[in-house]
Order: C-alpha cells, then sequence, then structure tokens
C-alpha cells in the first residue's frame, strides 16, 4: 500500500502503513487502510463519531491490538509483529497510556499507582520513588501522596493516571477521550496539562470528539469516519 | 426447569447466564461431576463397608449348614427327606463331596509340586443354586472332565490364575486339572467345584454328600444346635460326619472385613466433606460472580424474587450436568474398587446400591439450591447502585495494609501483588484454603496407610523371616514332603548343619510348634518354640522386649486380653499332666491364629517332655547371595532325607493390596476434587479482576508477569493449607491405625504408625503448594492470554 505514499521524515515517532483492522469477516472494517505518519513532539488529536475507529487506532498503537494488514512502526518498533510478552515490555518502555475512566487500581495508593510500570520494568526502587515524587509534584498532585483513588476528584484521578502514564518516560503518551469523564473544571486542567507536556516535548495521539480540546493542545487534527481518514490538518498545511 | 420458565425472560436470562461464563460453567460442571463421583464412590463404600458378610450371605441365600452325609449309611431318599424336615426353610445337593490334598501343578505362582492345603471339592453342576447360589468372580463354571473351579479371595485361590494347574496326587490316575474359574461362595461351603462327573472320578466311588440348608430360625448358637439336631434325627445313625454352621464362618468373615471399615470410613468422610465444601464454593463463586448482572437486571424491573429463581436456576444447570455424570462416572470408578473390597469381605460382585446415587445426587442438587437460594437472596436485596457499583471489584479497602505490608518486601511486583491478593477476599480465601488443606490430609493419611500397612505386612512373623525355608517331615499331615513316604527322616541338627555350612547363610532360626493349655483358655494355645539365632527372629514389639533367654516368652495383644496378664505376668503351659511357667517379657504384633499364639525359646519347653525338634528354619541370606542357586544347593544336600528348601514367598496381603489400591484411587480423586475447586476460585478471582489484569497488561505487565501474579496469589494459601492439613493426616492416621489395629485384634507398633521421616513431612506439606499451583495453572494461563482491551472497553 505504498503508493498511498506516507512522507518519511527521519524523526517519524509513528508510522502507519496501509493499516486495516478487520473484528468480524463479513463486516465493514474498524479501520480501513489507514496510512499515517507522526513526528517526535507533535500532538496528534484523533476526532471522529462514536464507532468511527479512533479505540481501535489507539490500541493498535499500544500494541494492545494487531492489525489484520498492514504495519504499525513506533519508535523504530514493528508493533504488528511483537509477542505477547515482547509488546508487554514495548509498552513498559515506550508507552504510556490514559483512559477516559482512568483505570487507577483502587487497592493501591496514589504512589503505588505511579510506581506500578516503573517496578514492572525492574526499576531499582530508589530510582523510582524520585520519579514518582518528581511527577506528583509537577502535576500538583503530591498531596494525595499516600490516599487512595476512591477519594481523589475526577481531576485528580486523571493527573495521577497522567503522572503513571509517564513514569517511565515513555517517547509516546496515548490518550483515549482523556476529558470524558470529566466536568468542565476539572477537564480545563487535564486539557491545560497536556498542553503543557507537549510543550515540554512530549509526542502525544489523543482520541477524542471534545473539538476544544483537540484545538487546545493538539498541533494536528485528523479525523475519521468508517475507519478511513476523512481530514488532516497537516495535509492541508502542506 | 419448566419450559415455560426457560422461554420466559428469566429464563433467557439464565441461559444467557450459563452460557456466557462457558469456562466457569465447564469448571462448576467439571467440579460438580468430580464431587458427586468421589461421594458416590465414598458413600457406595460406606455402605458396602456395612455387614458385608451378612449382606453377601442374605444376596447368596447362604447355607447356614453344610452338612456331609456318608452315603454309605444313608440312602438318597434319606438324604433327599431331610429337606423337608420342619425346621427347613430351603435346601440344595445333596452334591457329592471329596477331602483331598492337590499340589500345585504348572502355571501357579508356586513352584510346581508345592504340597497345597487339604481341599473341599464339590461336584456342582452350577453356581446357581437355591441355597449357596454362587457369583463367579472371573472364567466360567466347569463343563467338562478336568476343569476345576477355585475358590475366590484370601488362601488357597490367589496362588493361581485362570489356566493353571492343580494337580490330585491321592485320586485315582493323579489327575491334573486345569483352573477356569473363580466363585465366591459367603457360605464357604467347599474350596473347589468340579462338575459332579469329575468329582465322583476323583473320589474314587467314596460317597460323601454335601447337603445345604436354611432354617426358619438361625441366628443364635442355639437355634443352629436345634437345626442341626433336627437334621441329625431325620437320618440313620452317624450318617452325619460333619456339620459346619454360618455362625462360624460369620465369625472369621467379619474379623477379616473388621479391619477394613474404618479405613474406608475416613477416606469416605475425607470425600464427603470435600464434596461438600466444593459444591459450597463453585455456587457461591457462581452467584457471587454476578452480582453486578443482578444489579443490572434487577434495573431492568426484575423483581428480587424473579432474581432469586434466575441465578438458583444459572447454578442448577451445570450442576444438575455434573450430577448425572458424577453418578455415573461414580459408578464406572466403584467397578474397580468394589472389586478390591469384594476380595476383602469374600463377599459376590457388588455394585453401588441405586438408593445411593439418588441420595448423593439429591443432596448435591439441594446443596446447589441452597447456596444458591441465600446468596442470590442477599443479592436480590442488594440495592441495586450498590449491586451494580460493587459487583466487578471486591470492596475496596479490605486487604489494603496485606498490600502495604507485601510492598515492603524487596520482591518483584507481580509477586508482591499476588501475595496480598488472598487478603482482599477473606471467604474466598478461607474456601480455598479448606480445600487444599482436605486434599493434604488425605495424601498424608493414604501416604501413612500406605506405608503402615506394608510396614506391619512385613513385620517379621516366622511365617515371613527370612529369604529362604526350610522344611522338615510331612507338608501336611499325610502328605509326604516331596510327595515322597520313604524318604528317611532329617535330623534337624544335621540340617542345621548343612544350612551353617553352607556359602551365603547370614543367620537362621529353627523353629518347632505345638499346641499346649493356658490356664483361663478353653481350647488349645498354638506355642513356638525358637533356637538359634532366636534375637533375629524378633517380632516387630507393641511393648516390652522379645525374649532373651529360657523362661521367658511373648505373646499378641489378644492373648493378654484373652488372659488379662500384663507384662512381667507369669503363664502357665501344660501339656501331658506337665507345666512350664513362662515370664511374659513382652507384647508382639502378631496376627496369626487369631492372635492366641505364645512365642518363645525352644528350651522353654524342655520342661514339657515332649522333646520337640525344630522343624523349620528361617534362613537369612548375605547380601548377594543368589537364591535360587542357594536353594538348588541345600536341596542337593537333602536329596535322600525329608527336608525341603523353598524360596520364601510373601503369602496373603490381599486386604494390605486392597486397601492400598483404594486409599490410591479415593486420594486422587480428592486431591482432583480439591484442585478443582481451586481452579475454580481462580477463574472467578480472575474474572473479577478482569478489569486489573487490563490495566496491568496496559501497563506493560508480560505474560510471564501475570502467571507469576496469579501463581503466587495461591501459593501462600497453598503453603499454609499444606501445613495445617500434615498434621491433620497425621492425626487422621493416628487415629485410624489402631482402630483397623483394635477390629483384628492388635494393637499397632508405634513404629508403624509414626511412619513418616522429616524430609517426608517437608515434601507433604509443600504438597499443598502443588495442588494449589495446579489447580491455579490453567486460569493463570488463561488470564496472560487473555486480551486486555475488551476489559478496558468494558466500562
Ligand atoms: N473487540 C471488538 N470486537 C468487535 N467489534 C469491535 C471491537 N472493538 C471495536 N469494535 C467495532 O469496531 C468499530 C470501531 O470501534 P472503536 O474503535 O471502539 O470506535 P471509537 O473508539 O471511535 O468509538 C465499531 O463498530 C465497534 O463496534
Ligand atoms: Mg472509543
Amino acid at each position: 500500500m505504498r503508493q498511498h505514499g506516507v512522507p518519511t521524515a527521519a524523526g517519524d515517532v509513528i508510522r502507519l502503513d496501509g493499516v486495516t483492522r478487520t473484528y468480524q469477516t463479513g463486516a465493514p472494517p474498524a479501520l480501513a487502510n489507514v496510512s499515517l505518519a507522526v513526528a517526535a513532539g507533535e500532538a496528534l488529536a484523533v476526532l471522529g463519531p462514536s464507532g468511527s475507529g479512533k479505540s481501535t487506532l489507539l490500541n493498535l498503537l499500544a500494541g494492545l491490538d494487531k492489525p489484520t494488514s498492514g504495519q504499525v512502526t513506533v519508535d523504530g518498533v514493528r508493533v504488528d509483529t511483537l509477542s505477547e510478552a515482547a509488546s508487554a515490555r514495548y509498552r513498559r518502555e515506550r508507552i504510556g497510556m490514559v483512559f477516559q475512566f482512568f483505570n487507577l487500581l483502587d487497592d493501591l495508593t496514589v504512589l503505588d499507582n505511579v510506581l506500578l510500570p516503573a517496578q514492572l520494568a525492574g526499576m531499582p526502587s530508589k530510582r523510582a520513588q524520585a520519579r514518582a515524587t518528581e511527577l506528583l509534584s509537577y502535576l500538583r498532585i503530591d498531596r494525595h501522596t499516600r490516599a487512595y483513588p476512591g477519594r481523589l476528584s475526577g481531576g485528580e484521578r486523571q493527573r495521577v493516571a497522567v503522572a503513571r502514564a509517564l513514569m517511565n518516560r515513555p517517547p509516546l503518551l496515548l490518550a483515549d477521550e482523556p476529558t470524558g469523564a470529566l466536568d468542565t473544571a476539572s477537564g480545563h486542567e487535564v486539557r491545560n496539562l497536556l498542553a503543557q507536556l507537549n510543550q515540554d516535548g512530549q509526542t502525544i495521539v489523543l482520541v477524542t470528539h471534545d473539538t476544544t480540546l483537540a484545538e487546545a493542545c493538539a498541533t494536528r487534527t485528523i479525523e475519521l469516519t468508517d475507519g478511513r481518514i476523512r481530514r488532516d490538518t497537516a495535509a492541508v498545511a502542506r | 426447569m419448566s419450559g415455560r420458565v426457560l422461554s420466559s425472560p428469566l429464563g433467557r436470562i439464565v441461559r444467557s447466564g450459563v452460557g456466557r461464563k462457558r469456562v466457569q460453567t465447564v469448571v462448576m460442571t467439571l467440579t460438580t461431576l468430580l464431587a458427586v463421583a468421589a461421594s458416590v464412590l465414598a458413600a457406595g463404600l460406606l455402605v458396602d463397608s456395612q455387614a458385608p458378610f451378612e449382606r453377601a450371605f442374605a444376596a447368596q441365600h447362604g447355607a447356614q449348614l453344610t452338612a456331609q452325609i456318608n452315603g454309605a449309611t444313608a440312602s438318597a431318599a434319606q438324604i433327599a427327606a431331610t429337606a423337608h424336615a420342619p425346621v427347613v426353610t430351603a435346601s440344595a445337593g445333596p452334591y457329592p463331596v471329596a477331602s483331598l490334598h492337590p499340589v500345585a501343578g504348572s502355571g501357579a505362582d508356586l513352584p510346581a509340586g508345592t504340597a497345597l492345603k487339604q481341599m473341599t471339592v464339590v461336584g456342582r453342576s452350577g453356581p446357581a443354586s437355591t441355597v449357596d447360589s454362587m457369583t463367579l468372580a472371573s472364567g466360567t463354571w466347569a463343563s467338562g472332565p478336568d476343569q476345576v473351579v477355585l475358590r475366590a479371595g484370601p488362601g488357597q485361590g490367589t496362588d493361581f490364575t485362570l489356566g493353571s494347574h492343580v494337580t490330585f496326587p491321592d485320586a485315582p490316575g493323579r489327575p491334573t486339572l486345569t483352573v477356569v474359574g473363580f466363585a465366591n461362595s459367603v457360605s464357604d461351603t467347599a474350596d473347589a467345584w468340579v462338575t459332579p462327573a469329575q468329582l465322583t472320578a476323583l473320589s474314587a466311588g467314596a460317597s460323601q454328600y454335601q447337603m445345604l440348608y436354611r432354617f426358619t430360625d438361625a441366628t443364635t448358637g442355639t437355634q443352629m444346635n436345634a437345626d442341626r439336631t433336627a437334621i441329625t434325627a431325620a437320618l440313620p445313625q452317624g450318617a452325619l460326619t460333619g456339620a459346619q454352621s454360618w455362625l462360624q464362618i460369620q465369625l472369621t468373615a467379619d474379623g477379616q472385613t473388621a479391619g477394613f471399615v474404618p479405613f474406608v470410613a475416613a477416606f469416605g468422610i475425607l470425600g464427603l466433606l470435600m464434596s461438600v465444601l466444593i459444591v459450597g464454593i463453585i455456587v457461591s463463586g457462581a452467584v457471587s460472580s454476578q452480582t453486578r448482572r443482578i444489579g443490572i437486571i434487577k434495573a431492568l424491573g426484575f423483581t428480587p424474587a424473579q432474581v432469586v429463581r434466575a441465578y438458583i436456576g444459572q447454578a442448577l444447570i451445570p450442576a444438575a450436568v455434573g450430577a448425572v455424570l458424577g453418578v455415573l462416572a461414580g459408578n464406572v470408578l466403584a467397578i474397580p474398587a468394589l472389586r478390591d473390597t469384594e476380595t476383602v469381605y469374600g463377599t459376590g460382585r457388588q455394585t453401588i446400591p441405586g438408593w445411593v446415587d439418588i441420595a448423593v445426587a439429591v443432596t448435591a442438587l439441594a446443596l446447589v439450591v441452597g447456596a444458591a437460594w441465600a446468596l442470590a437472596l442477599r443479592a436480590g436485596r442488594l440495592r441495586t447502585v450498590d449491586a451494580i457499583a460493587i459487583g466487578h471489584a471486591p470492596p475496596a479497602g479490605r486487604g489494603r495494609w496485606a498490600r502495604r505490608a507485601a510492598s515492603r518486601l524487596p520482591l518483584p511486583r507481580p509477586v508482591v501483588i499476588g501475595l496480598a491478593n488472598p487478603f482482599t477476599r477473606p471467604a474466598r480465601t478461607l474456601a480455598m484454603t479448606g480445600a487444599v488443606l482436605l486434599g493434604a490430609a488425605s495424601v498424608t493419611f493414604a501416604l501413612g496407610l500406605t506405608t503402615s500397612l506394608a510396614d506391619a505386612q512385613h513385620a517379621p512373623q516366622v511365617a515371613t523371616l527370612g529369604n529362604v525355608v526350610v522344611n522338615l517331615g510331612d507338608a501336611h499331615p499325610g502328605i509326604p514332603i516331596k510327595g515322597d513316604p520313604h524318604l528317611a527322616a532329617a535330623s534337624p541338627a544335621r540340617v542345621a548343619a548343612d544350612i551353617t555350612a553352607q556359602p551365603g547363610t547370614a543367620t537362621y532360626v529353627g523353629s518347632a510348634d505345638t499346641t499346649v493349655g493356658v490356664a483361663g483358655i478353653t481350647g488349645g494355645v498354638s506355642v513356638i518354640g525358637f533356637t538359634g539365632d532366636t534375637a533375629w527372629a524378633s517380632y516387630q514389639m507393641i511393648s516390652g522386649q522379645w525374649f532373651t533367654g529360657p523362661g521367658q516368652a511373648v505373646v499378641p495383644t489378644r492373648f493378654l486380653a484373652a488372659t488379662g496378664d500384663t507384662l512381667g505376668d507369669t503363664v502357665t503351659l501344660t501339656k501331658g499332666g506337665r507345666q512350664v511357667s513362662l515370664r511374659i517379657t513382652g507384647e508382639a504384633l502378631d496376627t496369626s491364629e487369631h492372635g492366641m499364639q505364645i512365642l518363645t525359646d525352644l528350651t522353654s519347653l524342655d520342661g514339657l517332655g515332649l522333646g520337640l525338634q525344630p522343624q523349620q528354619f528361617n534362613i537369612q541370606l548375605t547380601s548377594g547371595t543368589d537364591r535360587t542357586s542357594y536353594v538348588d544347593a541345600l536341596n542337593a544336600k537333602f536329596a535322600s532325607i525329608a527336608a525341603q528348601a523353598q524360596p520364601n514367598l510373601d503369602g496373603g496381603g490381599t486386604v494390605t493390596a486392597a486397601a492400598q489400591a483404594l486409599a490410591a484411587l479415593l486420594t486422587v480423586m480428592i486431591v482432583a476434587v480439591a484442585g478443582l475447586g481451586v481452579l475454580n476460585l481462580v477463574v472467578l478471582d480472575t474474572r473479577q479482576r478482569v478489569h486489573d489484569l487490563g490495566v496491568f497488561k496496559a501497563l506493560g505487565m508480560s505474560p510471564g508477569q501475570t502467571i507469576i501474579m496469579v501463581l503466587t496469589s495461591v501459593a501462600g494459601i497453598g503453603l499454609v493449607a499444606g501445613i495445617i492439613g500434615v498434621p491433620l493426616g497425621i492425626l487422621t492416621l493416628d487415629y485410624v491405625m489402631p482402630l483397623m489395629g483394635n477390629a483384628i485384634g492388635t494393637a499397632i507398633p508405634s513404629a508403624d504408625i509414626n511412619v513418616y521421616s522429616l524430609p517426608e513431612l517437608a515434601a507433604l506439606a509443600l504438597g499443598g503448594i502443588v495442588i494449589a499451583l495446579a489447580g491455579a495453572a490453567l486460569p493463570a494461563g488463561w488470564a496472560a492470554g487473555a486480551r486486555p482491551i475488551t476489559a478496558l472497553r468494558a466500562e
């Protein structure tokens, strides 16, 4: 599917080449022949109506799912060919994920939640502690270090999730509707945080149907409909 | 479950619930299956162990009196007329009968030519009859010449197989017959059966007949005496040459089977306990995992009562399937298990009584309904919002202290999470501990029991002592040794010298036995006098010491009980007007002669003036000596004298072998049920934590780390359960072994009960971990392989 010609740049963090994902044979694909390149330092917002394939795209990038055809390359790694164990290691080292419903573990304290990725990766405990403390204060949730997630507000929980996602300094941060479950004020908080992170150099792929979120923190926007890219602001710019 | 319910919206929920949770449904069905099968087997064996003789006797219309009548004194008509005596309710016969002294032919486990015990051989055309209706344990009935059916079970029968041969040297023409079948006669009417024509040939025309009777009253000795008198009166004077009462056989039979009952009961109870526990586990699992669904369907407008009914149905469907299959499996497994007990009990073919099948299935389903009802009621009463909210995660907060404590340990994160997991759901943890604990206890008990029985069986006795045994003189009264009546009598002193001179002899002991009178005991008591290396001949001691010189005696438990003597007391042996007094120095494990036997130094008996000489030598060979060539060398020296060397074969052991086989089968089943219980609980746990698992995976937990996490979540439980279960198994053995011994009239030496070595105990304690890990392995693999996106999307 090279003829669709994704421009190749040395600094690309993400490259999708003709990626198709079909869940059920016969059903229309959730993603249809998508090709895409995202450069380091970009904040890409993926827009589109419900069921258009946004989460599918994100899962493919995270190595949580495999394309039916096509290639997915992230940070130089061919994600679509990884074994289960290798894709776990890949996620640990290169991907941070933020979800709509936080997906914090209720039985772990804020600190333990944040430490988790480092512990799974086997980072020495001293270094992990230092990194967690740094992140928690950067995200202004250090007063809740010993609290359990259940006691925090939605915005605070999402900031804990972001801290956890950034723990292993991933080259790519993935966020699926990060403000979808938040009230306006908390949504604002998270939106500013993501914008701030991107300004500090973090590459972000952000799935949302909230256009204000996209406008506030995305450097580039694509729109999916029925699994195809309908609009790409980068293409327009070029 | 009626059709109406199944097609209602409620029914649809039930069916979809069963179908959707496929793994859990399969596990639940399988677990119920195994639990029910184990219960059917255990309960069946328990029932089987209740008065097995009486039940088998009733089933075979056993002969209450087996009479032997001389055909030369009584006419055929007179014999037949006894059947019409007023006390007789049923009779069979007359069958021709003969007493013969056979020797082993080819194909037997004994060397050809080995003299067998005297056999009562009866001519019968078939096993079925109005009285003593026998069952064939294997093979067919004798249908032509040169065929013989042997009595199955303990005794001579175990030395022969179908197709092996028995020779009758004292019958005309020394006929050799082929074993074509084995039959169980509960009334013990004969040792062997042939066709009537064959019997006539064997008995050389001597006309002895067997008549079998049942009477209106035959439950007491007095009644039996009256019945026997009635038969005697119906015959000419002196025609009744022998009669055997069923009460005597009952006594022996009950003595044999009694030892079996406590052990079967112990396993039965362990199996039943385990089944109840596991059924509880699976039902509570099935219902509690559905709390969230319950919330949702209540939100859709179902009443609490409808919810309860839906969930009882949901638990009942797999349970019912499992119960039916379990009953079938239990009955199939019962075939080999009951064959073992048949051999022990000497009864005919046994099957699981139908009422046991029904009772177990109904109890299991009642348990399921009861547990489901209680749990669904709770869930049904739950506020809808709460049910939805708490359905998918353990109540937050529980076990947090454990997590905090565990996270201080310098261990990898998956291990830490796994270790803390049991504390989040204490009830589930307790249930799992219980299952593994019972499994570990069963294994411990079974291993101990097997070792105990083997130790007790191999405990030295004059029958089992040494590798080689030499017999002097007649093998049996009237049967010359080596089949040759013209051999010179062997001098015990010369035989002893030959044995000493023979290279390969490590040590030996000679023994002579006789019967003496003992004050307070009616009838004779057997006494064995030892000479030679008497210290080596020491039996296993229950208390006190083996005799160290003349004037001392060692006796079994039952002897002490019968005489009221204790260690240190003096026992007086009388014979022919003379007497000797011996001091009792020890209590030994000796079940031969029904536990009524005195063991002493041969010179202790000099005072009786019997001139007793050793009739048997038991020889221990030096290690590395070839037994066969040793035996051949000795027999070459004995060529012209009445002495014969033979390898010492382990005899008997039917009860032990059967008990060991049964213990193995029941243990495997109990452990399998325990493993399935763990599997069920882990499946439940991973299902409820599927969301957490998804998060872990999204954060980069590898399949290997997931497996480690799940396995460590049960390893701690396995360890604790093993550590508690092992002493429990030991306690069970400590309780059961003396009961088994008591039932056969002996105390058990503590050496045969304290059979566990320290490394064994350690290994057994770790067995708990093995059970837990084995049960968790499959769900751990599933958890590792599960795709996280579904879990994460579920919000
Ligand atoms: N695991 C799955 N199995 C089957 N179909 C799925 C699965 N996940 C998503 N889909 C389908 O794929 C399409 C795209 O879904 P998704 O990527 O979740 O869309 P979005 O995130 O844009 O709402 C939808 O039609 C959805 O029903
Ligand atoms: Mg989505």
